[in-house]
């Protein structure tokens, strides 16, 4: 145990280490002289300076969780290969940064032999960011490390090569709070609670403040009620609509229900302001069936959708951009998906997305 | 432990995440009690940890996130599994001895299993126990690292990998990152907001940091002034079997470049400055030399009133220590959601409820046209103006 002493000298509010100490030599030399890129073949990009110089980058995929032993492998490789400097990216891969052009297939050989694909540059799948899921999170309806898993087993090849129309970008949350903020990627995998939460009328007054328990309902679902003289909440169930904010604000309110939580699939969102407006996912698939350790129906559904972009779509078309292209009806006849009520939006401002022209194709 | 189900996510290409929490339950009893709960997990398909539970560091109000399992007495390693944000360097750059000092300390007091990284940014250990947090802390604050955000704070900005190694930054967003976390320690480390609040950097309208997605403040790289051709290089991607007349000018969605099979030009007061031929062709075309980033507020995931995309406030800003103007208006802002958020509103719910022109007026920004797709139209206006008879 740390002592009074160690607590009290201990350094705080020193920030992050500067960055500026974990650039290698040639990036400190072209810090912004950046002049243009190549990507040479999956996994690999050049980057070529005013000065001349030229920095070569190796992407590996990485399953985001991982212990001290993979960063201690990963080290090893950096030391050997590229004098120790490496990077992650903002998708959980991981660059080796290399001076010299010849590591580059011996680094990759290596981690093969490890097992680490490498890919993820270009017209390709890149990593999938997700959330914690089973492993790590309370509200979770499902878990995201092994949909990610599974999902990336069923589409390694679009990740190892660059056979895809545009990059196709995906996410896994695993429930509405989405901290993977899946709400803007090609293909979204969301987990889904489906029941209202359960109220423990025991607890509640204990554990939870009731006006703030009130408030974090969006649609004004939760009442304030007396149980046996005791105070608490109501839900009005018909306008639950499961988000499990509730839940997060108040503990007496689990929202977990393994008889009906599951996975929704949403496409055609996107972050890039390149050609199209950046745009949000829409829903595609609103319940599969909860099916660990791997979710047939899931990798099934993503697969079909995937195939189908990669045959239809133009080149540099993003899934989103493909599918107005093509429209939505089209859309969902191509990949045999059912149109259902669930698809029309009953939230705020929904009517914006009701089709308010007799301009239709078909 | 038998641990059925999660073996069967050990096969398939891809790198699993299972064979790495067996790898650090070799070493760690924590990782062994997480790996027996989590398959308890995948055999009755629902989590089983409880609900937060306040824990931290003398001093701070952030960056420890409680995680406490429902079944610890089964599973006694599991039983505290709490989080450790680390804030990360910016554009997530290491060197190898910098990463096996973090995981020296991780290994002696946590799990070994960790995220690299967290989908805000931060180097994220999974599974301390309370009784180390101090020792931890201590450790990692000796080895000149320190927490990130959590709850309502700062959290820890993030940034793309900018000037270091891309030719399409317009601004650093490396530099702008480390200045922003080091000028607001106090907001990251002391919870005072209504809920939390994001910085993402973001060089160039590619966005590959989400910006416009998930921050409540975007600082997205743009230009102003012509993008610069080099005729030789355009005519070199042609010769390589690039389809310009498709692939570049079709695509633009302003329809402002015309390519006669030789010669490349662009109309640039219709450019929207999208990317798209700049990435297609990076070696020929770069951007306008005028460089900086429009600033946009108010993206975040659903919870509570939907999810929305960050909208401009700032058309083109000029970024550049020390940063004053983009400081002063972050501090007005801040004052505004102070005074006006209530518990658990995003400064974007804040904006959709009392409107962007009352927000804009209040935090002394002329309204302009390039901050809506439209104007309004509907008529339903508050008139504040209007003659009285004498």
């Amino acid at each position: 145990m740390a002592t009074k002493e160690q607590i009290r000298d201990r350094k705080t509010d020193i920030g992050p280490p500067h960055y500026e100490g974990f650039l290698c030599p040639t990036i400190k030399r072209n810090y912004g002289k950046w002049r243009y890129h190549e990507i040479l073949k999956p996994g690999v990009m050049v980057h070529i300076s005013e000065t001349g110089d030229k920095l070569w980058t190796v992407r590996a995929g990485s399953p985001r969780l991982i212990s001290t032993d993979f960063i201690r492998l990963i080290c090893d490789l950096a030391d050997k290969y590229c004098n120790g400097y490496l990077r992650f990216t903002s998708r959980n891969n991981i660059e080796f940064l290399l001076g010299k052009s010849e590591n580059i297939e011996p680094l990759i050989a290596d981690l093969e032999k490890e097992g680490i694909p490498v890919g993820g540059i270009g017209r390709s799948i890149s990593n999938i960011v997700h959330t914690q899921g089973w492993v790590h999170c309370h509200s979770s309806a499902t878990d995201a490390s092994g949909l990610v898993k599974v999902v990336m087993d069923e589409l390694y090849g679009h990740f190892t090569n660059m056979d895809m129309p545009a990059k196709l970008r995906i996410a896994v949350a695993c429930c509405l709070n989405m901290c993977g903020a899946v709400h803007c990627s090609d293909i979204a995998i969301l987990g889904v609670h489906r029941t209202p939460p359960r109220i423990d009328h025991e607890k509640l007054p204990k554990i939870c403040e009731i006006p703030s328990t009130v408030a974090s309902c969006p649609n004004a679902a939760i009442r304030p009620i007396f149980i046996d003289g005791k105070k608490s909440v109501e839900v009005d169930e018909d306008r639950c609509m499961y988000c499990g904010n509730c839940y997060t604000v108040c503990p007496a309110m689990p929202i977990a229900d393994p008889l009906n939580d599951g996975v929704s699939i949403w496409v055609g969102g996107k972050v890039s302001n390149a050609r199209s407006m950046p745009k949000f996912t829409k829903l595609a698939i609103p319940y599969l069936p909860n099916n660990p350790p791997r979710w047939p129906e899931v990798t099934s559904a993503i697969k079909n959708i995937v195939d189908l972009y990669v045959k239809n779509a133009r080149n540099y078309e993003r899934m989103g951009e493909w599918i107005e292209r093509i429209g939505w009806p089209k859309f969902f006849e191509l990949t045999g998906i059912k149109f259902t009520k669930y698809h029309i939006d009953d939230f705020r401002y929904a009517g914006r997305t009701y089709r308010t022209t007799t301009q239709m194709k078909g | 432990m038998e641990t059925p189900l999660l073996d069967e996510l050990e096969k398939g290409p891809w790198s699993s995440f299972v064979s790495e929490i067996k790898k650090a339950a070799k070493k760690s009893k924590k990782a062994e009690g997480l790996l027996g709960q989590l398959e308890l997990s995948y055999k009755e398909k629902k989590t089983h940890w409880k609900h937060g539970g306040i824990v931290g560091v003398k001093g701070y109000g952030g960056g420890v996130i409680g995680r406490f399992s429902d079944v610890g007495e089964q599973f006694p390693g599991a039983a505290q599994f709490h989080t450790i944000r680390v804030n990360q360097p910016s554009g997530w750059f290491y060197t190898s001895d910098a990463l096996r000092k973090l995981c020296d300390i991780w290994d002696k007091y946590g799990s070994g299993l960790t995220n690299m990284h967290g989908s805000t940014g931060d180097t994220v250990f999974l599974g301390a126990s309370t009784d180390d947090l101090e020792d931890i802390f201590c450790e990692l604050s000796a080895a000149s690292w320190d927490l990130g955000g959590s709850g309502g704070d700062a959290r820890t900005p993030s940034c793309c990998v900018g000037p270091a190694r891309c030719e399409f930054a317009c601004y650093d967003t490396l530099a702008l990152t480390y200045d922003i976390t080091m000028t607001y320690q106090d907001e990251l480390h002391r919870p005072l907001f209504p809920y939390k609040w994001k910085f993402k950097m973001a060089g160039c309208p590619n966005d590959c940091v989400a910006s416009i997605a998930r921050s409540d403040f975007s600082v997205i790289g743009t230009w102003r002034g012509e993008i610069q051709i080099n005729q030789d290089a355009v005519a070199e991607y042609a010769e390589k079997g690039l389809d310009i007349k498709f692939e570049v000018v079709r695509r633009c969605p302003s329809k402002a470049i015309k390519w006669d099979g030789v010669k490349l030009t662009i109309n640039n007061s219709e450019c929207v400055k999208c990317m798209h031929c700049i990435n297609v062709m990076p070696k020929a075309l770069r951007q306008g030399e005028d460089k900086g980033a429009a600033i946009l507020v108010g993206s975040k995931a659903p919870i509570v009133q939907g999810a929305l995309l960050s909208s401009v406030i700032i058309p083109f800003m000029k970024i550049e220590p020390p940063y004053d103007e983009l400081k002063a208006l972050i501090r007005k802002i801040w004052d505004f959601w102070d005074e006006n958020g209530v518990a658990r509103e995003r400064i974007g719910e804040l904006i959709q409820r009392v409107g962007l022109g009352n927000f804009l007026e209040t935090i002394g920004i002329e309204p302009s046209a390039q901050m809506v797709i439209q104007p309004r139209d509907n008529p339903y206006i508050f008139y504040e103006e209007y003659y009285e008879s004498e």
